[in-house]
């Protein structure tokens, strides 16, 4: 897939099946030999086998959870115990002495004060060297804890949306690059970072360093609404944090890789995704490549590997394997 | 790619999904826009100046250039530097300072939220207390004042549930401790002048040409910085002196 595909499917493009001659030779062999296979009914059985097990793996999920978790913990430790670890919070800190500022934050800065900051160019470019190697969205997963609270909010609506009592509204992917757009404008045009009243990344991290605050109510409204009426709303379709890093990350290093090889296109890993556009290639027959590295908008949460049963989903560090 | 003009149109009840969809997203999308707009809209009638921190720019600039990630609130050794709440319409996130509730004292020496600012909101260019323009003290109530009475102060300046810190040099030079643990016994209160951390910002002046006149007013001169140290400080209540935040010397 190219790179302004990947990152025009980011943007809310659908995508689509690859036209024929998109297809390279070794993906054309594996899609005809999946073809002349027809598959017996032992195989189905042992497929839905391997898939019950595989729901039950959280290898990955637990690994970022922890990280999450200990990143935020590290930033609220050096403020109480005066260690000076990591200071300030996700929008801009202090780590060893080093600046960092969130690329998102120092954009909306950028655009109300209409001053390149020498500071901050330093802080942005530690940041944006540090999210192109590790994938852009990596930070929502890995580092936003909101993204943490939406998972259990999004736990919570489907078990109610299996006993029927909620159902999930989606909206247009395209919601979140015109959002995006306003809140570049209002910042521009205002003088002021309109977007931080609202972003909960930043009330989040803010009142889990410097103590809770009212604002935690807009972060309790999002989640609510997520849980009785669309899974996931804040960050599929609002947040423009995330199209920041889906830029930063989309020629990232570290990625994940489907190989449709012994791929069984069941679908779990789309139904696991938060971004399930960048699994497009794993139905079957869609895949244009025998590696294929997926899109822009992957948040490297790694829920598709951990649930994928036969390994066709995984990370991967670009160049690496042929060191190695 | 195929183009998607060449498929059929899709079937009703999907365009009606489509509708929906697009609907949906203009309701929720014009939702949280307008959340966040509703933390603007106060700031944009800026009804009332507040107190930020030392080196803070002019007010649109300085809204402009926070970055809100509070590292001038956790340099700050007597934490009077508080980030406002949404409710309160100066800022989500913004720094401000309760000069009433704690003031700067400059116990830093250093001017530290300043140096710890990354995005020169505070600005980088002062590096001394005595720069620092946040505002200028004013006698605010001066009947209540007790120098202007003639009259002494005994006991805790704000009483001994105030749980607000100050450095007294001869007690501890580096470290700040409740001024409830600090009592006095004047025979003139003159603790606006007394705990002031800038030389000769406020003084206190004879109200006549008597010597036997004990009576003294404060007065307040270029000097001040705003700090607000005099206000939280002064023992009457409420406070006689207070800080107008952000006004300039000579200004109306």
């Amino acid at each position: 897939m190219s790179l302004i595909q990947s990152l025009a499917i980011m943007l809310g493009r659908e995508p689509s099946k690859p036209r024929p001659e998109e297809y390279s030779d070794a993906a054309r062999a594996i899609h005809e030999a999946k073809r002349a296979h027809k598959v017996n009914k032992e195989e189905l059985a042992a497929i839905a086998a391997e898939q019950h097990e595989a729901h039950k793996n959280h290898t990955w999920r637990n690994r970022r959870w922890l990280t999450l978790v200990v990143i935020n913990l590290m930033f609220v430790l050096s403020y109480r115990f005066d260690v000076q670890l990591i200071e300030g919070a996700l929008t801009a800190s202090r780590v060893i002495g080093f600046h960092f500022a969130d690329l998102n934050s120092a954009l909306q800065v950028t655009l109300a004060f209409k001053t390149i900051l020498i500071n901050l160019i330093i802080g942005t470019s530690t940041v944006l060297f540090l999210w192109w190697l590790l994938g852009g969205r990596t930070f929502c997963s890995w580092v936003c804890p909101y993204h943490l609270l939406a998972e259990w909010a999004e736990a919570l609506h489907l078990k109610l949306a299996a006993r029927k009592l909620v159902k999930d509204h989606v909206l247009h992917r395209r919601t979140r690059v015109v959002m995006y757009l306003i809140f570049a404008a209002l910042a521009f045009g205002s003088g002021y970072t309109v977007f931080e009243t609202i972003s909960p990344t930043g009330i989040l991290s803010r009142a889990l360093i410097y103590g809770p605050s009212l604002a935690l109510g807009i972060v309790a409204v999002l989640l609510a609404v997520e849980v009785v009426y669309s899974r996931r709303m804040w960050c599929r379709y609002m947040c423009p944090i995330g199209i920041t890093y889906a830029v930063v990350g989309a020629v990232s290093p570290v990625r994940v890789v489907y190989r449709p090889e012994a791929c069984h296109h069941e679908g779990a890993c789309r139904k696991v995704c938060l971004v399930p556009h960048v699994l497009d290639m794993t139905k079957k027959g869609f895949a244009p490549d025998d590696r294929n590295g997926i899109g822009a908008d992957c948040t490297r949460c790694g829920l598709c590997v951990d649930v994928c049963p036969t390994g066709s989903l995984k990370y991967e560090v670009k160049g690496l394997d042929k060191l190695l | 790619m195929s183009s998607p003009a060449k498929r059929p149109p899709p079937p009703p009840h999907i365009q009606q999904e489509y509708r929906r969809r697009f609907l949906r997203s203009v309701l929720l999308g014009g939702l949280a826009v307008g959340g966040a707009l509703s933390g603007w809209l106060p700031l944009a009638r800026a009804h009332e100046a507040r107190l930020r921190p030392p080196g803070a720019l002019d007010e649109a600039d300085f809204l402009a250039s926070c970055i809100k990630c509070g590292q001038c609130v956790q340099v700050c050794p007597v934490k009077a530097i508080v980030l406002g709440d949404i409710t309160e319409g100066f800022g989500v996130g913004v720094p401000h300072i309760d000069g009433r509730a704690q003031a700067c004292d400059f116990s830093c020496d250093a001017v530290q939220c300043i140096l710890a600012c990354p995005t020169g909101a505070l600005t980088h260019t002062l590096s001394k207390k005595e720069e620092v323009r946040m505002g200028l003290a004013r006698l605010d109530k001066p009947d209540a004042c007790l120098a202007r009475q003639g009259a002494g102060f005994k006991g805790q300046a704000r009483g001994g549930t105030f749980p607000g810190i100050h450095r007294y040099e001869k007690v501890d030079r580096w470290k700040p401790i409740p001024i409830a643990d600090h009592p006095y016994d004047l025979e003139l209160c003159d603790l606006c002048v007394r705990e002031c951390p800038i030389e000769g910002a406020i003084r206190l002046v004879p109200m006549s040409d008597d010597s036997a006149d004990r009576r003294r007013t404060p007065d307040v001169t270029e000097k001040c910085v705003g700090c607000g140290m005099c206000e939280m400080i002064c023992p009457t209540e409420p406070a006689a002196i207070v800080v107008d935040a952000r006004k300039k010397w000579g200004a109306a």
